[in-house]
């Protein structure tokens, strides 16, 4: 075989990565050593030729999803589809929507499925799945700049939440976004699901027709991205307060209507370092500042 | 590295096959990994870290990454391989906005101990500019999009300093003034044109490394020295060729037969009456306003600054060259017989002295410093005991270096340096919306040292292993950057 993943600890010793084509992954477990060691080796396994399936259908994966309908056969391939459908009928969704949070999910089921472990997670570039046996938590802090003094806020995912997928969709991610949010991130049931719902809000971010937003079609940028021609956000330029609430108002509609309909748990939306939670711990919407973050 | 891609070209995309996704990538792209792109054509890889490979000899060309046998841990001075902050991340995989990081561990948060790509909120740029043009009175305000960014500072040889940034418009203004300071720090660092104007003063487009634009005119030379300093340089050239010479300054303005050149040429009197005021002999500040005409005044006639010359001294067909001190502006004339001087066509050895004056002096460029201070935080993820990291750099122990080019670490208490960002690779300082720069900073010291120094050793990894993990991306070389 010509190419073979990237499988390596990383230096702390605990922590798994493995790295094939754009996929990224960053594994933890916790429980026995001889369980995590067990579990790791599965995950490098599953993890292996993962992508040669997922690209057996990527001509298919990259077509608009039919909220009924799939002719998908590959295991993560239908999880990706199953994540979407939901959200096929009210706008342009395609499976791919979904890779990220769905291999998340694919690697943890492997390892869960050979293994009982304390608690685990794999994270795909920001998209998240968790595993938390009874008792055990996570805490989760959204960060708003890469130190610890830049924690905007945390929040703790007890086993007994619902919440085992989170995502975190944007336009400076590595796909590209029809919306204008800086980053929305998304708490659901599966990381899948946060990973297409994800998409979906920070796509409805957005302030149509709006001079200081610079779209490209995607297709000049990436010849065979999956949105085609559709215009994708390159630049934001100087907004208003008001402009930014309404941005961020489009894309809290749709993460209530998305909250209502079971797919997520909550979700926080970042516009020009405003940032607008919906559902989570509280039904309110809050609004804050950034005077908190000090540096 | 691990694998090994090839391309087929269709048109100007070239289609990787690195992996099975087999993205076709346009020039100037990155695929779908966000690992391979293409640069002009060639498929190049762009992972976190960025490797220099220095060549002994030259220091300058940089070449592909090489193997070049392990790192002994001795200090390194002048390494064959540097491995730079650039994309080493704060998080990883890499620093893009809000990711998530899950533990329960330490503050709640798994933190990654890499920390040699520093959040700098206490930052600046120090830009040179080089013109005589007045860009505006000293303290002014610079702003950009509106907002202040920074003030005016010195006038220096031939140059106009501007200092932008620092805590106060980053985080002491409205939130605007800091996102707009942010964006202009991190584009003038990364050598992008910046549009600055001055409150009571021009409009003035900067780029490290590239001509100054005023109002709309570009910069082509700087002056080759005061207008004194060129009375001085050219005294011997001019002498016998025309009796007087005024060579405009807004700073000094020369006056060849006052100027102690022409006396020891015993180039007689003429008769000129300047206006300003005269500080030596031949020598006069003052003449005009400062402005974007002749020699950085506000003159478009330089007659302007000659008051009528004495009868006793001036003589009808006496000859004069007026000329600023680039050679830009350059007129000739010769007194009549109410002994006014009237224009007329240059001969040519005198327009040969201007050209030589223009040829004498240097490109016009503006220049940007980045200057941080590493601190509290910064310091922290290099040693559990920070103060010793400080101290370290202070006693020489450790070499502090910014995307691999030198740096000047100022005398005092802190960490706080200066570095040519000309000098640093493409696209080495990000943002993150605090507002803060996100800037790489290098410590390199003896691994006996960082261990004393209170280091995390556990994280410590050996040149050797970036290697096999193929996180590497050599860097394109650009031409006019020093390696």
């Amino acid at each position: 075989m010509k190419r073979l993943p990237q499988i390596a600890l990383l230096p702390d010793g605990k922590r798994l990565h493995l790295q094939d084509g754009p996929i990224d992954l960053i594994v933890e477990a916790r429980g026995g050593y001889e369980e995590v060691r067990a579990a790791y080796e599965v995950a490098a396994r599953r993890f292996t030729g993962l992508l040669d399936e997922l690209c057996e259908e990527l001509a298919e994966l990259r077509q608009a999803a039919d909220p009924k309908h799939s002719a998908l056969k590959g295991i993560v391939a239908r999880r990706m589809h199953a994540a979407v459908a939901p959200l096929a009928a009210d706008c342009f969704i395609t499976p791919m929507a979904a890779v990220a949070g769905s291999v998340a999910e694919e690697i943890l089921g492997a390892m869960l499925g050979a293994v009982a472990l304390d608690r685990a997670y794999v994270n795909n570039g920001g998209d998240i799945a968790l595993h938390l046996a009874n008792g055990e938590h996570f805490t989760v802090g959204l960060i708003d700049r890469p130190d610890s003094q830049g924690l905007m806020r945390t929040m703790i995912i007890n086993a007994d939440d619902p919440v085992r997928g989170i995502a975190t969709s944007g336009r400076h991610g590595r796909s590209f976004s029809l919306g204008i949010a800086d980053a929305v991130t998304t708490l659901a049931r599966t990381a899948s699901q946060a990973d297409a719902a994800a998409t979906i809000i920070a796509n409805a971010v957005d302030l149509p027709g709006h001079p200081a937003v610079v779209r490209t079609p995607a297709n000049q940028l990436q010849p065979d991205s999956d949105l085609g021609a559709r215009l994708v956000t390159r630049e934001v330029g100087a907004l208003s307060e008001s402009e930014i609430e309404q941005g961020l108002e489009a894309g809290a509609d749709c993460a209530r209507r998305l909250l209502a309909a079971g797919l997520i748990e909550g979700a926080a939306l970042r516009l020009k370092g405003e940032t607008l939670l919906v559902g989570t711990r509280s039904s309110r919407a809050v609004r804050r500042h950034d005077d908190l973050i000090q540096a | 590295m691990s694998t090994e891609a090839s391309v087929a070209a269709i048109g100007d995309k070239i289609r990787c096959d690195a992996c099975p996704v087999m993205c076709y990538i346009k020039p100037g792209a990155a695929g779908a990994c966000d690992r391979y792109a293409n640069h002009d054509g060639k498929l190049v890889r762009v992972d976190p870290h960025i490797v220099l490979e220095r060549t002994v000899e030259h220091g300058g060309r940089l070449v592909p990454f090489q193997a070049g046998g392990d790192w002994d841990g001795k200090i390194v001075q002048q390494p064959d391989i540097f491995v730079t902050a650039i994309g080493a991340g704060t998080t990883y995989p890499d620093y893009k906005p809000a990711p998530f990081i899950v533990s329960s561990e330490i503050d709640g948060v798994d933190m990654v101990t890499v920390v040699t790509e520093g959040i700098f909120s206490y930052c600046g740029v120090k830009v040179k500019i080089d013109t005589d043009r007045y860009l505006g009175p000293e303290s002014a305000t610079v702003r950009a999009q509106g907002e202040a960014v920074g003030h005016v500072t010195t006038g220096e040889y031939g140059s106009q300093m501007l200092s932008l940034g620092g805590v106060h418009h980053l985080t002491g203004g409205s939130k605007k003034e800091g996102r707009v300071t942010c964006d202009t720090l991190m584009d003038l660092s990364n050598c992008k044109a910046v549009e600055l104007t001055i409150d009571g003063g021009a409009t003035v487009i900067v780029q490290a490394g590239k001509p100054p634009v005023v109002n709309g005119v570009g910069e082509e030379r700087m002056r080759v020295g005061c207008g004194s300093a060129t009375i001085g340089m050219f005294a011997k050239q001019w002498h016998g060729k025309v009796d007087e010479v005024v060579v405009v300054d807004d700073h000094i303005t020369g006056v060849l037969s006052e100027h102690q050149a022409g006396k020891l040429l015993d180039i007689a009197d003429t008769g000129i009456k300047m206006k300003g005021r005269r500080s030596t002999p031949g020598r006069y500040f003052q003449v005009a306003e400062p402005g974007t005409g002749w020699g950085g005044t506000n003159i478009s006639d330089p007659l302007s600054i000659l008051g009528p010359f004495d009868i006793k001294e001036a003589r009808p067909g006496l000859t004069m060259l007026m000329v600023s001190t680039t050679g830009e502006h350059a007129s000739y004339y010769v007194l009549d017989e109410a002994l006014r001087p009237v224009e007329k066509e240059m001969p040519a050895a005198l327009k040969f002295s201007v050209e030589r004056i223009q040829e004498n002096c240097e490109p016009a460029l503006c220049t940007v410093l980045f200057m941080g201070g590493a601190g509290g935080s910064l310091r922290a993820g290099v040693t559990d005991n920070p103060v010793r990291l400080t101290r370290s750099v202070k006693d020489a122990l450790t070499r502090v270096t910014s995307g691999g080019a030198p740096v000047y670490v100022w005398p005092g208490g802190g960490i706080t340096f200066m570095v040519d960002v000309t000098q640093m690779p493409a696209g080495a300082f990000g943002y993150v919306p605090t507002p803060a720069i996100v800037a790489p900073i290098e410590f390199t010291m003896r691994l006996a040292d960082y261990a004393a120094l209170g280091g995390h050793m556990d994280y410590v990894q050996p040149l050797s292993s970036l290697r096999d993990s193929a996180e590497l991306r050599s860097m394109p070389f650009i031409p006019g950057r020093r390696v």
